[in-house]
């Protein structure tokens, strides 16, 4: 991205032969990334761009191709989520992000596959059907933000937005080998972006390198007065300069090399993290005692939150609505039946009984208990170290159907991404290497809330000395 | 057998505040449908709600009148329910953690006093509106109440009476008005009232069952709805029924409760946190803030004016009805000092032009002073009381003051004795037969002799002298 912005500037290159170009690239695309183009809209932002950097605009985002997850509401262009139900849905307001960048002159290209509202890991559960990782198309890209990570790993964009409820962008970012970072809950808005459990959910960037992340991560970052939960604090720019990470003390739980993490996984994380140990950092051991119940905490929260916030979803103002139905039960019965899939339908379900008199205060009042106890585990590691890493998931890209009739093993491979989002804390995750079929494999850095300059520091560092950032597919 | 009545109240009041409670969007009413409306309050993805913070000072005003504790932390929640009514497909409300808690009002029964506690006051949101037409097989929803904001009100079973639930009714709606924060309208629907009600044997310890009441939308449907609903329960356990917990309407047409739903039929509203929304701190600090704007309430005000005045309580009550009734009042004490005859001004004459015209008392022609300054005429006999009735149509028709009126239109009060007298003497010789039998003991003719004695000065004869004038020549 920041290379773009240089040859903009410096080798001649055209915004808009350049834009040109990517939605070229984007229509021909086998890779199934885009839900939607929006090539008149791209053209006349990247002319826009032309004529600004011309005029010797220095903007580093000015016309950068920026791709949209398709939860993150676009003024003027189909939001659909992945999902029958919203498939006609325009929305006619940009979320606080999607403002931002426009604000920045950047081009949106267009908006990105992804799991139906972003419940899944795989992108399978998509009304389009799933997108497939550009470093093997039999491979799932990793899910919810799939789409997204794809379209960066695959050079349709320079960057993309995500968004992050149980490591969304972590994941995919992961098995497509670029960065991604799931923000501080609070640090980004969330104006605009389809709920899907909304103490979990968080817009974040994808790119190729940290240093592309860090430049978007700071275009949206923010206090929105739109969004109650946006934290009113001052944002400083973040450094793009290499830390010095001597002294920097690295927090690893035992626990994230636990049983069920792939070998080859555990060995390129291991071999990351004494990457950091050659450039100065110490290692400790940190105790995380109740994150092992994260995923079952997670899928409580989660889904209760997602029953009540797809309750909306009823065919009665906007979007997909069974015509034939009988009376006004059958018309909620029928459009809901139909407009969702059973992935869907299965969280709202899971939610519902969880929230139900007799078994609220057995389910989500006590996963609300836990998850005060995760808080206090991640406070407490944070005493004895300045970052925690570990592996961002426990396996490389699987088989593109392969889990799809299992949903509960699926679920499990949550393990290490689902914490952040349970304690609003965030997240990077990186590329630390590969396996020897030549897939990619993502490192997880966590850090204290607002914690992401160290985050992108590490992360930057680490990539200046390592090259796995660098492989094309 | 003898039985005791249980009823405990739940109002819903549409608040005054000029925009909703979680968006930007106005809360005018009669507004085309679906003109008052945002991506927020019609339930768009990917909205959120923004707390106006006027509805937490409504709400805190009316817990301090109300003798309530405000809450600290406060915390929304969420109602889950389908209904096209509702765009989100459920509520923003307060659950565990209301704004107020444990407070309670005085009311005045059968000229004792009793208190009425409230459990809880807590902030919301209304729904929007279904819009039925009989010729289509399918409705309309007007969404511009959808985010209006309500406070729900929630008193403890205390009431043991339609009366008394009636009077706790209408003295919170008195207060509301008073705290300015809704403007009462029972009809429009801005003050709603549910009625919890169960009837068990006199002096019995264990509460009946109980039904809930909707759909009163008058003081005088809310009495009807009840009454009928106790001989309802008192019939049913006379005959060794049971009485079933449900939810029923009244319907005011045939004067009768019907089963809405029953207790199967009843929701899980699946109540959580709302987690758009922060928890909301109300400090000491605001609470000040607040309490510095609250005004005297109607029971001080009524007993004030009773006491203070030594008007009858009756008068207080009327005088206190509206706030700017009451303050119109005392600004007219300012220019003269005769409470009762301001007070019977009011309650007559200025109450009906006012409500045959439907004028606002603040709008009102005819000033406390104006009225003042009439009610001095009377008192100094420069015109009568009569005299003064049109003086006072005249006021309020032109916007001039009395003594210009009563000049202009020569209303001056007759009250020189030897005119009156010629007058008065013409009149008897003019009807000899009458004083005839006046003198044969027909005394009740004196009014008569009066009554034409008026008519000839059309009005302005001093009352009290043209009946000694008469009654000295009759008698001479």
């Amino acid at each position: 991205m920041l290379e773009i912005a240089r040859r903009f500037r410096r080798d001649g290159l055209n915004p808009v032969e350049h834009v040109r170009h990517i939605l070229k690239e984007a229509h021909d695309d086998k890779l199934n990334v885009f839900i939607s183009i929006d090539d008149e809209g791209a053209l006349a932002s990247a002319e826009k761009a032309e004529q600004r950097i011309r005029n010797g605009d220095e903007g580093t985002l000015l016309g950068i191709p920026i791709a949209v997850k398709d939860n993150i509401c676009t003024k003027g262009i189909r939001t659909t989520c992945a999902s029958n139900i919203l498939s006609n849905f325009v929305p006619p307001y940009d979320a606080h992000v999607v403002e931002r960048l426009k604000q920045r002159g950047c081009v949106i290209i267009g908006k990105t596959n992804m799991d139906e509202f972003a419940m899944g890991s795989t992108t399978a559960t998509s009304n389009i059907g799933p997108s497939r990782n550009p470093w093997n198309i039999d491979k799932t890209p990793g899910g919810s933000s799939g789409g997204s990570a794809a379209a960066v790993a695959a050079g349709l964009c320079a960057g993309a937005l995500g968004s992050d409820t149980g490591g969304s962008i972590r994941q995919p970012a992961s098995f497509c080998g670029v960065t991604g970072l799931k923000p501080t809950y609070g640090s980004v808005s969330r104006f605009g972006l389809v709920a899907f459990a909304s103490s979990l959910d968080q817009i974040g960037p994808i790119a190729r390198t940290a240093m592309d992340v860090a430049v978007l991560y700071d275009a949206i970052k923010g206090y929105d007065p739109k969004d109650s939960t946006s934290v009113n604090k001052d944002y400083k720019v973040t450094s793009l300069d290499e830390l010095d990470l001597k002294g920097l003390k690295i927090g690893i739980p035992p626990m994230f090399f636990g049983e069920g993490l792939n070998h080859e996984v555990e060995k390129a994380v291991r071999e990351g993290i004494s990457i950091f140990k050659e450039l100065g950092a110490e290692v400790v051991e940190v105790k995380l005692p109740h994150i092992k119940y994260g995923v079952a905490v997670y899928y409580i929260v989660a889904t209760a939150e997602a029953s009540s916030n797809l309750a909306r979803y009823d065919g009665v103002r906007y979007g997909w609505r069974e015509e034939n139905s009988r009376d006004l039960v059958d018309m909620y019965a029928s459009t809901r039946s139909r407009g969702f899939n059973d992935e869907v339908k299965r969280r709202i379900m899971l939610g519902t009984y969880a929230l139900s008199a007799g078994y609220y205060d057995q389910y989500y009042e006590k996963a609300s208990r836990v998850r005060t106890l995760i808080i206090e585990d991640f406070k407490e590691a944070f005493k004895a170290c300045d970052i925690i890493a570990g592996p961002t998931t426990p396996t490389p890209p699987f088989g593109i159907y392969d889990m799809l009739d299992d949903p509960l093993s699926l679920y499990l491979l949550d393990i290490y991404t689902v914490p952040a989002n349970l304690a609003g804390l965030p997240a990077l995750s990186i590329p630390c290497g590969f396996t020897t079929s030549g897939l990619p494999i993502g490192m997880q850095l966590m850090a204290p809330a607002f914690g992401e300059d160290l985050l992108l520091g590490a992360g930057i560092t680490f990539q200046a000395h390592t090259s796995f950032h660098e492989e094309r597919p | 057998m003898d039985y005791d009545v249980v009823i405990g109240l739940e109002v819903h009041i549409q608040l005054l505040t000029d925009t909703k409670i979680f968006c930007g969007c106005l809360t005018k009413f009669g507004d085309a449908p679906n003109t008052n409306v945002c991506p927020v309050c019609l339930g768009m993805p990917g909205v959120l709600p923004v707390l106006n913070e006027k509805v937490v000072d409504f709400g805190i005003k009316l817990g301090l009148a109300t003798n309530s504790t405000i809450s600290e932390r406060n915390i929304f929640a969420r109602k889950n329910y389908f209904y096209p009514d509702l765009p989100k497909g459920y509520q923003i409300t307060q659950y565990d953690y209301p704004l107020c808690k444990k407070g309670f009002l005085e009311i005045d029964v059968d000229g004792g006093s009793k208190r009425i506690g409230i459990t809880r006051i807590h902030m919301e949101e209304d729904a929007g509106k279904l819009i039925h037409d009989e010729k289509e097989d399918y409705s309309y929803v007007d969404f511009n109440r959808s985010g209006v904001p309500l406070l729900e009100i929630v008193s403890e079973p205390d009431m043991s009476s339609t009366k008394e639930a009636v009077a706790y009714l209408k003295e919170l709606r008195q207060i509301v008005m008073y705290l300015g924060i809704c403007d009462g309208n029972m009809e429009q629907g801005s003050f709603r009232c549910d009625a919890n009600i169960s009837v068990k044997p006199k002096g019995s310890s264990t509460y009946g069952i109980r039904t809930e009441l909707k759909n009163m939308n008058s003081f005088r449907n809310v009495q009807n709805a009840l009454e009928y609903e106790i001989s309802r329960h008192v019939e049913l356990i006379e005959q060794g029924k049971q009485v079933e917990q449900e939810t029923r309407l009244w319907d005011a047409g045939l004067g009768v409760t019907r089963t809405m739903r029953t207790k199967e039929e009843s929701h899980d509203y699946r109540y959580f946190p709302e987690p758009d929304l922060i928890p909301l701190i109300v400090d000491s600090v605001w609470i000040e803030r607040v309490k510095k704007t609250l005004p005297e309430l109607p029971r001080e005000k009524r007993h004030r004016f009773a006491k203070d005045y030594g008007i009858p309580m009756y008068d207080a009550e009327v005088l206190t009805q509206q706030r700017d009734v009451a303050d119109y009042f005392e600004a007219c004490l300012k220019f003269i000092d005769a409470p009762k005859d301001v007070s019977n001004w009011i309650m007559t004459e200025v109450l009906r032009v006012l409500k045959e015209e439907s004028i606002d008392i603040t709008k009102f022609n005819v000033t406390p002073e104006m009225l003042a300054n009439m009610i001095a005429l009377i008192k100094k006999g420069v015109i009568s009381g009569k005299i003064a009735k049109g003086v006072f149509e005249e006021m309020h028709r032109t916007g001039k003051a009395a003594y210009i009126i009563v000049e202009e239109k020569g209303l001056l009060q007759i009250t020189d004795e030897g005119v009156l007298r010629e007058k008065a003497k013409a009149i008897l010789d003019s009807h000899p037969k009458e004083v005839k039998s006046y003198k044969d003991g027909k005394v009740q003719l004196l009014g008569f002799f009066v009554g034409q004695l008026m008519k000839e000065t059309r009005g302005k004869a001093n009352p009290k002298l043209a009946n000694k004038v008469i009654k000295g020549l009759l008698e001479e």
